[in-house]
């Protein structure tokens, strides 16, 4: 009988990491709430596959790992349309980042009330060189 | 070749079949298991064979299983600690002997069985597999043969696409009111009704038959009881990580013990 029997111990719960990892895409950028986003979906009809696009706000962001999904918003003809995806969906041909906007919630709900100029978001550009430049001499200044 | 496999439930998650829908899937950690003993219509009365899963330390498993699975047994302690004294006396008598060289001493009755059952220890001839912590049962496919103790069998029983049948123990719920265990209706929720809003209703006629009809439904312990979950799809079979991907539900908890077995059509 071995006494320094060697027991292996089961993979458990990284068994599940593993099928969950191999199903993320590379290629999703980082989606943030209020992001303007431009995404061509795979749209299958009768036996074609077409590209269609779909342009709006990231209005809501949940979930994580596969389950990770966004809701967009748009307004066509008058009409609120909000359409969910799951970020890892290999339907979605691809993601485009087009704006960022200053929010201070993850959940937009509030876009929802709002029509024309009122659901407007303010948009957050990155700094251009010249601005970090005059930030930095602003901060030299009062020192 | 076997008709099943053991394997414990790891959780459930999604993953995007072909045409890029999600598909609710559970992972199964399934596998290896070994072959512990092979049942023979001529010895058992029927085919079978027993394989055992998961590893487990040997001060883990009862004797019984011990000899069952062809390990040698170690004595118990007592019985160890007798036959060394004897032993350590049989030495210095042995010097003793070569100075006087009278006749041996016959060994106690104790000593001779001590030793007769050293000698003798492995209970079932063949190689000592295991130790496991799952012992089961499971039946062979038709027109199987060449299944041999210590034959080790893994995910790749089942191919991607086949059906299988999973076998498990449901959570146990306790103790629930007939609403959650068989589906009933409940009462009103409005018009005057008090108390009345998940009570079971008539249990049965009045004067004739004058008692309750065994098997009527009503409240009672709920869950812990083996289901079997078919036909369900397997969507990836992976021999190398063990991995065991199906489509949908089985029963019970995380870390729970399953029966894989091959969907059969009845």
């Amino acid at each position: 009988m071995a006494d320094n029997q060697v027991v292996t111990k089961p993979a458990g719960r990284a068994l599940l990491t593993a099928v969950e990892s191999a199903q993320l895409r590379k290629d999703v950028p980082e989606l943030k709430s209020g992001d303007t986003v431009r995404l061509q979906v795979k749209v299958v009809e009768g036996n074609r596959e077409r590209l269609q696009p779909f342009e709006g706000i990231v209005m809501r962001l949940r979930g994580s790992s596969v389950n990770r999904n966004f809701t967009v918003r748009r307004i066509t003809n008058g009409v609120g349309v909000e359409r969910t995806f799951l970020v890892n969906s290999p339907r979605i041909e691809k993601i485009e980042v087009l704006r960022h906007a200053r929010v201070r919630r993850k959940q937009l709900y509030y876009l929802r009330g709002l029509t024309g100029k009122a659901a407007r978001l303010k948009e957050l550009r990155p700094l251009s060189a010249k601005q970090i430049a005059a930030k930095e001499a602003a901060k030299n200044a009062q020192a | 070749m076997l008709n099943a496999l053991l394997g414990r439930k790891v959780g459930m998650t999604q993953v995007f079949g072909p045409n890029g829908t999600a598909i609710p899937v559970t992972i199964i950690e399934a596998g290896p298991c070994v072959v512990t003993q092979v049942k023979t219509a001529a010895n058992d009365g029927y085919e079978a064979v027993q394989i055992g899963f998961e590893p487990a330390t040997t001060k883990n498993v009862t004797r019984p299983e011990l000899g069952h699975l062809g390990h040698s047994l170690p004595l118990l302690k007592a019985q160890r600690k007798a036959l060394q004294t004897h032993q350590q006396e049989q030495r210095s008598e042995d010097k003793a002997e070569a100075e006087n060289a009278t006749a041996p001493e016959k060994d106690s009755k104790q000593i001779q069985k001590l030793l007769k059952v050293q000698a003798n220890r492995q209970r079932r001839p063949g190689p000592a597999l295991g130790p496991f912590k799952v012992l089961r049962e499971v039946g062979l496919d038709e027109g199987t043969t060449g299944v041999e103790l210590g034959v080790q069998v893994d995910v790749s029983l089942f191919k991607d696409g086949e059906s299988v049948d999973i076998v498990g123990t449901t959570k146990g719920k306790g103790f629930q009111g007939g609403v959650k265990r068989h589906g009933f209706a409940g009462g009103p929720k409005t018009h005057g009704q008090s108390d009345r809003h998940r009570a079971p209703g008539s249990i049965g006629s009045g004067t004739t038959p004058g008692r309750v009809l065994k098997g009527t439904r009503m409240a009672g312990r709920m869950g812990n009881v083996r289901v079997t979950a078919k036909k369900l799809e397997v969507i990836q079979a992976d021999p190398e990580r063990n991995l065991l991907v199906v489509k949908g539900s089985v029963p019970g908890a995380n870390g729970g013990l399953l029966m894989i077995k091959k969907h059969v059509m009845r």
